[in-house]
């Protein structure tokens, strides 16, 4: 494609660009810098990105009124949300409107990294998925009946009350192979979007996975902590990792993608 | 103000002046009229008394005139005339001439039939010969500016013994020989009636100085002193001063504008409490979330450029160092600036069954460290065996941490103990169930937020009784009583209850309170099916059939304590008030306001129980299950 960079970095503080800029450049990535909304669409019509890294706090065109003019232009560039506004409903808001995944603010550059480097591997493998055989998939979507939060992690209602949370194979693709999983200890209470594992890949980066709904935390995969490798192989049945109490499941629901309508 | 206000304005001294002024015009006219009777009975009395007189005098000198004895009728009548109470007598024949005087001066000389004594029959033209004694009678002064006098005249008729007396004077056809007349000076009289005015009006002015003194005095009392408290106390309120209350000692009018303005005040307290509340904690929110934003730039700055330089310098180990203690304190600065918003969103509890236990341990061990500093310890006294209950453990957490917090400061720098325990606990659902929904059989809402009983939203009826009409409010609190009636209410009489919306009938058909026989209204509380209660004044009753089904409650209460110097017993009441702080500089005031929000969203109590000197406990009782 004429004109294509790696990543669009917009942000209303010139600190942060400059920021993702030198540690986006010191990994061999090209970026382009844009200091409004108005100004990232601008630059939009003369260049094609990989990634967009966009804050939702901006004064003239925030983070969503960007991501819905995306979708009008159809851009199809994954957008990762960065907020400073570090609130979870926001980040998990953008994800219902279409941001790939989120990065909260204050961040270190390993965590901007893993994100990125996530984001660029989903995009290709979704691309892939578009573009190959259906028989030969790249990755497995989840099944129906599951939720997701962005492409990270899923929930599944059962039949006890309770539910069940994973991986999604897309997110275990993106990170190349899982080296190490730390879980939250049994009995542990998470908020929808709050971190509730991380997950170390085989090339070192940590990943935060969001924890897709509200509860308590009443059972732990032993299988999956003793074998984090083994995740890869069913991430949506035997690969799940906590069962829980939701707090408000109803509620929580409304703010992920149900898995049965990606089918469509 | 008020004591500028000159006296002319003042609402007592135009009252005493309305009395005074009404007293004095009739007291005037009492003693004017009085004045008069008592000097007209009096010339009566002289009239009477001249008239009998004048009486005796013709009698007594019959004989003599029959005899034609002259100068004994001369001689009787000077004798007479000179009598201290007499001042003239004197005789007149037809035409007008002096025949007898006790003046001797004057006898032989024609009188003008003008002349005051002969006026009354002779000014008609032709002589009127029979007279009233009313008409025969004069007042008139001898001299202008002398004694007044009053003349009577007695005419003289002809009868047979007349003619045929010896000396044949009269002819038999004369019906009137001559006139007595007779005047008496009126002197005495005079005196009397100047001394009988004189009496009447030292009666009068000391009756209306009296009256006014009186009334002055009772209008200052009942009316001044009362009127200026009120005003008093309305300005002060006007100030922002609505702790200020009127002493309710009186049962008059007055008495009960006093207690309704203590009311009034009360419930403005209340609800300016609410509204404080509210905005401070928005606003703190605001506050929050706006300094989170803002910082959370240069914090990504530094720590985006600093891990960036921890990877960059990996050959550098004196750098490394340095450059991890900075991406460290600065990942703490990003927990710093997630906890503030996580405290600004003080939202609806997420609740979920925790052991109460350890959320105190938890706070505990969070402020230890900072309380062993001032030499304060944290005793635990936990009850193992608590039942789980549902609550958001993050803002319980806060919660004890305040309580820690405010106990070290209470605790001061000299050290002490803080001892938290914890129990279970059953209650009655009675006084400790909030009504927190209720609806007419048209499913209106009767809860009124903007009246609150003891700050929580009550339960609204429209209310008639005795053709007043206005609304009461009841206290959510379940059996608790203490509902505010917004009209008067009698509480003998019937009080038609309805709701406010669509005016619903809400009392039972054939029930009756079973403690005072009063008829019984009924609403809705969804889904904890029927509320009743008695709709008399003063009968708490109250009947909530699906809630005291579940019989007592189960709550875990926790005691924080400390020995720390006691609160004032003034103070207690406005401690939870968001502001209220007796720290100085070193609290915001807001901490126990906070407290009281959380654990009101809790469905739980807290009070608090000081001793000055002796220590402070803090006692929250959380229900079991919400």
């Amino acid at each position: 494609m004429k004109n294509q960079r790696d990543i669009l970095v917009i942000d209303d503080e010139p600190v942060i660009t400059r920021a993702v800029s030198r540690i986006c450049a010191e990994e061999g990535l090209t970026v382009d810098a844009a200091d409004s909304g108005s100004a990232a669409l601008d630059m939009l019509n003369v260049r094609s990105y990989r990634l967009i890294l966009c804050d939702i706090m901006m004064t003239d065109l925030d983070g969503f009124a960007f991501l819905k003019e995306a979708a009008r232009r159809e851009l199809r560039i994954p957008v990762v949300m960065a907020t400073g506004y570090a609130t979870l409903e926001n980040a998990v808001r953008s994800l219902t409107e279409g941001a790939a995944d989120f990065i909260a603010k204050p961040f270190t550059a390993d965590e901007l990294l893993a994100v990125v480097r996530r984001a660029l591997r989903a995009r290709r493998l979704q691309e892939q998925a578009a573009a190959g055989p259906r028989d030969s998939l790249a990755f497995v979507p989840c099944p129906p009946r599951y939720y997701r939060l962005g492409n990270v992690s899923w929930v599944k209602e059962e039949r006890e009350g309770t539910a069940l949370i994973g991986l999604s194979d897309l997110f275990l693709k993106t990170i190349d192979g899982v080296a190490g999983l730390e879980l939250s200890p049994l009995n542990d209470e998470a908020a929808q979007g709050a971190p509730c594992a991380t997950v170390t890949s085989a090339a070192g980066d940590r990943h935060c996975v969001p924890c897709p709904v509200g509860g308590r935390i009443v059972e732990v995969n032993a299988a999956a902590k003793a074998d984090p490798a083994s995740l890869e192989k069913d991430p949506y049945f035997e690969g799940w990792l906590y069962r829980v109490v939701p707090t408000d499941l109803q509620g929580d629901l409304k703010s992920l993608v149900s898995c049965s309508s990606d089918r469509l | 103000m008020f004591h500028q206000r000159t006296l002319r304005k003042r609402l007592g001294f135009k009252l005493t002046l309305a009395v005074c002024a009404t007293a004095l015009v009739t007291i005037t006219v009492f003693a004017v009229s009085n004045i008069r009777s008592h000097s007209r009975s009096l010339l009566a009395e002289v009239e009477r008394h001249a008239n009998q007189l004048s009486e005796a005098v013709k009698s007594g000198t019959e004989y003599d005139m029959l005899g034609n004895q002259r100068e004994r009728i001369h001689e009787s009548i000077t004798r007479m005339g000179h009598q201290p109470t007499i001042e003239r007598i004197r005789v007149m024949n037809k035409s007008g001439a002096v025949i007898y005087s006790s003046d001797a001066g004057e006898i032989g000389k024609m009188v003008d039939k003008k002349a005051e004594s002969c006026y009354m029959c002779h000014s008609a033209g032709r002589p009127i010969e029979r007279l009233e004694m009313k008409e025969r009678t004069r007042v008139f002064r001898l001299q202008p500016g002398g004694p007044r006098t009053l003349g009577i005249i007695n005419p003289i008729y002809n009868a047979p013994s007349c003619w045929t007396a010896a000396c044949h004077a009269h002819p038999r056809s004369q019906v009137v020989l001559g006139v007595l007349d007779v005047t008496l000076p009126l002197a005495e009289v005079d005196k009397d009636i100047r001394a009988a005015q004189v009496e009447v009006v030292v009666f009068a002015l000391s009756a209306i100085i009296a009256l006014s003194l009186i009334v002055a005095f009772l209008v200052r009392r009942w009316v001044d002193v009362p009127v200026e408290e009120l005003v008093e106390a309305t300005q002060r309120v006007a100030g922002g001063d609505l702790r200020h209350t009127i002493a309710e000692t009186r049962d008059d009018e007055l008495g009960m504008l006093a207690r309704s303005f203590n009311n009034m005040t009360g419930k403005l307290s209340e609800a300016r409490l609410q509204l404080f509340q509210s905005d401070k904690l928005a606003s703190l929110g605001r506050l929050a979330a706006g300094v989170a934003h803002e910082i959370n730039n240069p914090l990504t700055g530094v720590l985006t450029y600093s891990s960036f330089l921890l990877k960059r310098t990996k050959d550098q180990p004196e750098l490394q160092e340095d450059l991890k203690v900075i991406v460290r304190e600065t990942i703490r600065s990003r927990e710093i600036v997630k906890s503030l918003l996580d405290f600004a969103r003080q939202s609806v509890p997420k609740k979920t069954e925790a052991d109460i236990n350890e959320i105190v341990s938890r706070a505990a061990s969070v402020v230890e460290s900072q309380l062993a500093l001032n030499h304060v310890a944290v005793s635990r006294n936990l009850d193992p065996g608590i039942p789980k209950a549902a609550v958001d453990a993050n803002q319980l957490q806060q919660v004890f941490i305040n309580l820690f917090v405010n106990a070290s400061d209470a605790i001061g720098p000299k050290g002490g103990t803080i001892t938290v325990s914890s129990a279970a606990l059953s209650l009655s659902p009675v006084g400790i169930t909030q009504i927190k929904k209720a609806q007419c059989p048209k499913r209106h809402s009767l809860i009124d937020g903007e009246v609150r009983i003891d700050g929580r939203p009550s339960v609204r009826l429209k209310a008639r009784s005795d053709g007043n009409e206005g609304f009461i409010y009841l206290n959510p609190m379940y059996g608790m009583g203490g509902h505010h009636h917004g009209i008067p209410v009698d509480d003998r009489k019937v009080i038609a209850l309805s709701c406010p919306e669509c005016s619903a009938s809400l009392l039972q058909p054939n029930r009756e309170c079973p403690r005072c026989g009063a008829a019984v209204y009924a609403f809705e509380s969804p889904p904890k099916g029927l509320v009743e209660g008695c709709s008399r004044k003063g009968c708490d009753w109250q009947r909530w059939e699906e809630v005291d089904a579940t019989g007592a409650r189960e709550f875990v209460e926790l005691r924080v304590h400390d020995d720390g110097c006691g609160i004032a017993k003034d103070h207690l009441p406005k401690i939870f008030e968001p502001f209220y702080s007796t720290k100085g500089q070193k609290g915001t005031g807001l901490g126990l306001s906070v407290i009281w929000g959380i654990v009101d969203n809790h469905n739980g109590t807290i009070h608090v129980e000081s001793e000055p000197g002796a220590g402070t406990t803090f006692i929250l009782r959380l229900p079991v299950r919400a």
